[in-house]
């Protein structure tokens, strides 16, 4: 796969055009330039390094959004095992831009859900961008029950611009649909562990993300609103996203940093979607983890934690009224 | 600005409904039957229209006066006020803001949570507080919200919220989307202790308030008219690229649509709220 560059990545993408040609013409050369080759390939991954080292918020965005970033059914193929993908909310349809399943994960039987973006166009149509519809959220919900129902831990992944702003899903009770879910994700009686992966876009992501613990991928993004949503609103002109991406703070050290992320998962160099496959291996070895820690709790244990998660969440001062 | 425009006397503005308190002998225009009205008649109305019933917005303070008994009120959680955790800043900074929001309505955030009794019925009620930043949901609101059901479940008392609110508030980022999980945790201890939970919608009921706590209600009432829903009517437009159906996203719509319980009148929802609580608790009525 021919890696798209982003904006930013322009000076490695120009490093790498030039890679490609030499290797092209490397057969019918005299001389031998493999050694050129192998010192431009180090230049590129120092190149690489320096840029990602150094990237904006806004530009964390951009990398979130890629689009040859790693989506949920990436990760179940490279994380799991036995997947059966299980459809609908039994009352309206089944919604492409949430997936779920059960599944094993080191052998052990468990429940995965996530958002699910297409890579081509017409993916990206059948998946509606990733952005779930209320059917969706009902979906998520009956799979967390099926769950609970026989003890199965569930893992969620969270890669969404947002809930679709749509005539038929507010006609269907988006917000009804979401409410639901953080109503009964509080009250789930097995381990809930949520990762943002790619996009955390507010309301739409959080109604699969309220668990035992919240996960980040390095350049994964998590906000209450769209940095341009957030631009043209405050703003009034999209063109300022940068700022409000920057200011918002939606990037995983930020939010780590805030108390509101548990763990930062390293993507390797140049972003998740070089390394398929090394950004799978890290992410399971942090979803072991995570997973080890919450195993031992009973299920009231586990619930009550989760409830002294959701009320720690806030920052206020208190005055003394007297 | 140019010296004639100086010299000419600035043009009147025209108020757009009866956001802030008007003074006494104004006259007001309803803006939804256009019916000029003496702003008295329209306070003393609970300000809805007495042409043609239209629901003008009420005060977090106004509305908390005309529900609760007037003996055995007692405010809680204002001893909670907003702090700016990400020193958050566009044009202008969140505690400019903040101090702006405060000044405008006396409120140290958006939302009011009193304890008291209707027709001696105890009940904790909650009510935002739209004036102050579009009643947007931050830690302090979350906090006092959660507050609030504390005492309820102290008390053995319903929770009542009526609600008015933009959505989540922009300036405290993930911690308001957190606000969102923090509320409707705390909602599911009342269902726990067997305490009806009650939600009112008021104009607007939008984005995060609306997709949290606001349709878990145990009884879900919206006031007549009021917008409710989660994604603002400009972006569904832009992303849909179509006009929007007539009354969408109106209580009436809603109520067909099968989202909400009931609409009822403002005038009536003191007794309302006492026939649902007195039923759900299995209490003789009162009279």
């Amino acid at each position: 796969m021919k890696t798209t560059f982003l904006d930013f990545e322009q000076p490695i993408a120009e490093l790498e055009g030039k890679i490609e040609q030499l290797r092209f013409v490397q057969d019918d050369s005299a001389v031998d330039i493999s050694e050129e080759i192998s010192r431009l390939e180090a230049k590129s991954l120092s190149l690489t390094k320096d840029i990602y080292a150094k990237l904006t918020p806004w530009q964390i965005a951009q990398v979130a959004r890629h689009p040859q970033r790693p989506y949920t059914l990436d990760y179940i193929e490279y994380m799991f095992t036995d997947f059966d993908e299980l459809h609908g909310d039994r009352s309206f349809s089944d919604d492409h831009a949430i997936v779920g399943g059960l599944a094993r994960f080191n052998g052990q039987s468990c429940m995965v859900i996530g958002h699910q973006k297409g890579r081509d166009t017409k993916e990206k149509i059948f998946r509606n961008f990733g952005m779930p519809r209320p059917e969706g959220y009902r979906k998520a919900l009956r799979l967390m029950r099926l769950a609970e129902r026989f003890d199965l831990p569930l893992f969620t992944f969270v890669d969404t611009p947002g809930a679709y702003p749509g005539i038929d899903a507010e006609e269907r009770g988006q917000s009804e649909a979401i409410g639901r879910n953080l109503y009964e994700m509080a009250q789930i009686r097995v381990p809930l562990i949520a990762t943002v992966i790619g996009e955390g876009g507010s309301g739409g992501a959080l109604a699969v993300a309220v668990g035992d613990a919240l996960l980040m991928l390095q350049y994964a993004t998590y906000s209450v609103i769209s940095p341009e949503g957030c631009a043209s609103i405050l703003w009034k002109s999209a063109d300022k996203a940068a700022d409000a991406a920057e200011t918002m703070g939606i990037t995983a050290p930020r939010l780590k940093s805030l108390g509101l992320v548990d763990r930062l998962v390293t993507e390797p160099v140049g972003g998740a979607h070089r390394d398929h496959r090394a950004m799978a291996v890290a992410l399971k070895k942090a979803l072991q983890d995570q997973l080890k820690q919450v195993t031992t709790l009973s299920p009231a244990e586990l619930v009550e934690r989760r409830m002294e998660r959701m009320m720690s969440h806030g920052r206020y001062k208190e005055i003394s009224l007297h | 600005m140019s010296w004639l425009q100086k010299l000419l006397p600035p043009k009147i503005k025209r108020s757009e409904g009866v956001r802030k308190s008007v003074p006494e002998g104004l006259w007001t225009k309803c803006p939804a039957c256009e019916a000029v009205l003496y702003a008295t008649d329209l306070e003393n109305n609970q300000n809805v229209c007495p042409k043609c019933n239209h629901h003008h917005r009420l005060r977090a303070r106004a509305r908390l006066d005309l529900l609760l008994d007037a003996e055995g009120r007692f405010e809680i959680g204002a001893e909670v006020v907003p702090m700016d955790p990400l020193k958050f800043k566009d044009g202008r900074r969140y505690p400019e803001r903040l101090a702006a929001a405060n000044e405008e309505t006396g409120e140290a955030d958006a939302l009011v949570v009193m304890q008291g009794a209707i027709r001696t019925a105890p009940v904790v009620v909650a009510c935002f507080e739209f004036d102050f930043m579009g009643g947007s949901m931050g830690s302090v609101v979350g906090e006092k919200f959660v507050r609030g059901v504390r005492a309820a479940i102290e008390q053995q008392a319903p929770f009542v919220c009526f609600t008015a609110s933009g959505g989540a508030r922009m300036q405290e980022g993930l911690f308001s989307l957190m606000q969102m999980a923090k509320t409707t945790a705390a909602v599911t201890q009342l269902a726990e202790h067997k305490l009806p939970f009650i939600t009112v919608l008021t104009d607007p009921t939008m984005g995060g308030v609306s997709a949290s706590f606001a349709f878990v209600g145990d009884v879900v009432i919206a006031e007549p008219g009021a917008l409710i829903g989660f994604a603002g009517p400009r972006v569904i437009e832009q992303t849909v690229r179509e006009k929007l159906p007539e009354g969408f996203q109106r209580a009436e719509f809603l109520l067909e649509k099968g989202a909400i319980d009931m609409i009822v009148d403002r005038r009536q929802i003191r007794d309302k709220l006492v026939s649902l609580l007195t039923l759900l608790q299995r209490v003789p009525a009162v009279q």
